[in-house]
């Protein structure tokens, strides 16, 4: 059970963030996972006195998610690491890593989807 | 001026861990800072699916070494919540012993690293003296003096007697005298202060817009601070976050010298409402639902957001550590900061790398 | 004569130098707490400096991954010969309770030889100290 949950979609994800900022909430952090069948589940967590509201985005693993790091430029990081571990894009990444925040060239798997050895990774 | 680049880590003498950032430099005036990470990237969370739900509480306490106590406390309250265990009431309390503990000697640690930054080496032994008084705490009461392996889902695995307990009362005494006896050194001497007042400023929004977590937020004029959400003993101890306004290194020193003087007294307000009762409620069945969970670590918010399926093993384990949402922070403190002042500051947030890449 | 009193030298007192590759941070702390008041190791002579072109002997914390494998073979190249390798911590033998994990290569040895491994998660101070004492065995057999 998680309180305070508002449901988003691709295209009104980036709205309801900046709403979020200007509502004074700071932003925590975000959770993906995967739920199979090629999809995974987005949450985004924002905290203003100590009361957590979340949005959550199911998405396509092989389509583009746009990138909040325009609203908030913490998102960065957690995006980076959501691109090395699942391999989701994010259009307009400020700083995008290419998938090496924290791989190297030679981990080639997707580390967090549960087929992991089965997954080759996309070019 | 030409510009040049100049690689701070990952081995660097002031920093115990690999963090590298790249420092843009301008006549030793740093332009930019672009951290690169990756270099204790471990991917644990990934061991959730061959770990069941009991062996992951070794797992989360070596996230990092220095809260481990308090990572696998964060770990468990989610997992009783989601499973709808009641905790028992002593058993809780003897976390919040242990969990403050923890924070004490974490902040010694980083107060002693923090002297270390600016080349006071007196102090930093003065400190890591102080602190080995919290380890033998640790060690007598848990068997270990870093990873203390105490939380179980529903309780904790050891328990106190009071002849412990006195002990324990006694010897946090001690340590406190000892601190204020240093107290004027850290906070009003010369050279600390030239060092670490006004540098590195980050402002109340600046802090706020850039997510920062625990002191670094608190350093900034922001009361922020999780205990207030009550979970373990925190409902019926008295408690109030300590907050400096200034946002500069010294702020977030003072932060983290008077939060070890408060835990101080949450370990004695603990001790003394101790109740009587059992240390462990029987936990049967498996997780299922997604839960979040948040507790205050040394180093701030702590977040867990755990989902299970009703199997033996989670579906995922997603932790969220402070130090994560202090490195944006720190990228806006450092423009505009002198070469030699880079250690001071990367110091200041009290980085912990193992936690930040897990 | 002047060999001589650097080989006495090495074995009385060995510089170190320590490096983290993917700890916990749980033997980096017991590792600093080796130099602090309590345990104070410089009664042995020892003296932790952060350059490995002045160490002797590096102490290793930790797994090794891809990215801190490289990094790890650098300093180890860069420190002069002869030169001691010590291995701290169930990470650091075999990769410990992380060895599963996908980013995970395993204990130093697949990286740099190790001349004295030290168990314990974390390893204690004085298993540390009575690590690095073992190590100087072989710049013993170096004296002139």
């Amino acid at each position: 059970m998680i309180e305070n949950q508002i449901d988003v979609t691709l295209e009104s994800l980036v709205g309801e963030v900046s709403k979020m900022k200007s509502d004074g909430q700071r932003m925590v952090t975000f959770s993906c996972t995967n739920i199979g069948d090629g999809k995974a589940d987005i949450i985004y967590h924002f905290d203003k006195n100590e009361v957590l509201t979340n949005l959550r985005l199911t998405v396509d693993m092989d389509k583009p998610v746009p990138s909040i790091s325009g609203v908030y430029f913490a998102a960065l990081l957690i995006e980076n690491e959501i691109q090395d571990q699942f391999d989701i894009k994010f259009e307009g990444l400020v700083l995008d890593f290419g998938r090496k925040l924290y791989l190297d060239d030679e981990v080639t798997i997707i580390p967090m989807c549960n087929n992991t050895k089965a997954m080759k990774p996309k070019k | 001026m030409a510009r040049t680049i100049i690689p701070f880590g990952p081995q660097h003498p002031v920093l115990p861990e690999p963090l590298h950032v790249k420092l843009v430099v301008e006549d030793e005036i740093v332009q930019e800072a672009i951290p690169a990470l990756g270099y204790v990237h471990r991917g644990l969370e990934k061991l959730a699916e061959i770990r069941d739900y009991h062996q992951m509480i070794q797992v989360v306490e070596r996230v990092c070494g220095i809260c481990s106590n308090i990572h696998s406390m964060c770990y468990c309250q989610g997992i009783e919540e989601i499973m709808g265990i009641e905790v028992p009431r002593r058993a809780e309390y003897l976390r919040t012993i242990w969990s403050e503990l923890h924070r004490m000697h974490s902040h010694l640690l980083w107060l002693g690293l923090f002297a270390d930054a600016f080349g006071f080496e007196a102090l930093f032994m003065q400190f890591w003296r102080i602190r080995e008084r919290i380890m033998d705490i640790n060690e007598a009461t848990t068997g270990s003096r870093v990873i203390t392996s105490v939380n179980v889902v529903g309780g904790v695995r050891q328990d106190l007697t009071p002849e412990m307990c006195s002990w324990i009362l006694s010897e946090v005494d001690t340590a406190v005298k000892e601190i204020k006896e240093i107290q004027n050194t850290i906070l009003s001497d010369y050279t600390v202060c030239a060092r670490t007042k006004g540098v590195g400023v980050l402002t109340k929004e600046q802090a706020y817009d850039f997510g920062a977590a625990g002191p670094t937020l608190r350093g900034s004029g922001v009361a922020s601070d999780m205990r207030l959400l009550k979970y373990a003993a925190f409902d019926k101890i008295d408690f109030e976050p300590i907050v400096e306004p200034d946002g500069d290194c010294y702020a977030r020193s003072t932060v983290r010298f008077r939060e070890t003087l408060q835990s101080a007294d949450l370990v004695k307000q603990a001790i003394a409402g101790l109740p009587q009762g059992d240390i462990a409620a029987p936990c049967k069945g498996n997780p299922e639902g997604e839960i979040i969970t948040r507790v205050e670590q040394p180093r701030g918010e702590c977040l867990y957001y755990i989902k299970g399926s009703g199997k033996k093993f989670l579906d995922r384990v997603r932790i969220r550590t402070p130090t994560f949402a202090n490195i944006p922070p720190l990228l806006a403190m450092l423009p505009n900061c002198e070469l030699a002042d880079v250690p001071v500051i990367i110091l200041s947030i009290d980085p912990c790398i193992s936690c930040t890449e897990r | 004569m002047f060999k001589k009193f650097i080989g006495n030298s090495r074995a009385k007192s060995p510089w170190i130098m320590h490096f983290d590759c993917g700890s916990c941070n749980g033997c980096d702390i017991e590792v600093l707490a080796c130099l602090t008041p309590l345990y104070d190791v410089e009664r042995f002579g020892v003296v932790n400096v952060g350059n490995p072109k002045h160490a002797d002997v590096l102490l290793v914390t930790g797994t090794v991954n891809h990215r801190n494998a490289k990094v790890l073979r650098n300093i180890y190249d860069q420190m002069p010969d002869p030169k001691g390798v010590i291995a701290i911590g169930a990470c650091g033998l075999s990769g410990g309770v992380f060895r599963e994990c996908y980013n995970v290569l395993g204990g130093v040895d697949k990286v740099i030889p190790v001349d004295v491994y030290v168990p314990g998660c974390p390893a204690k101070p004085e298993a540390i100290i009575d690590g690095v004492v073992t190590a100087l065995a072989k710049f013993e057999g170096l004296k002139g």
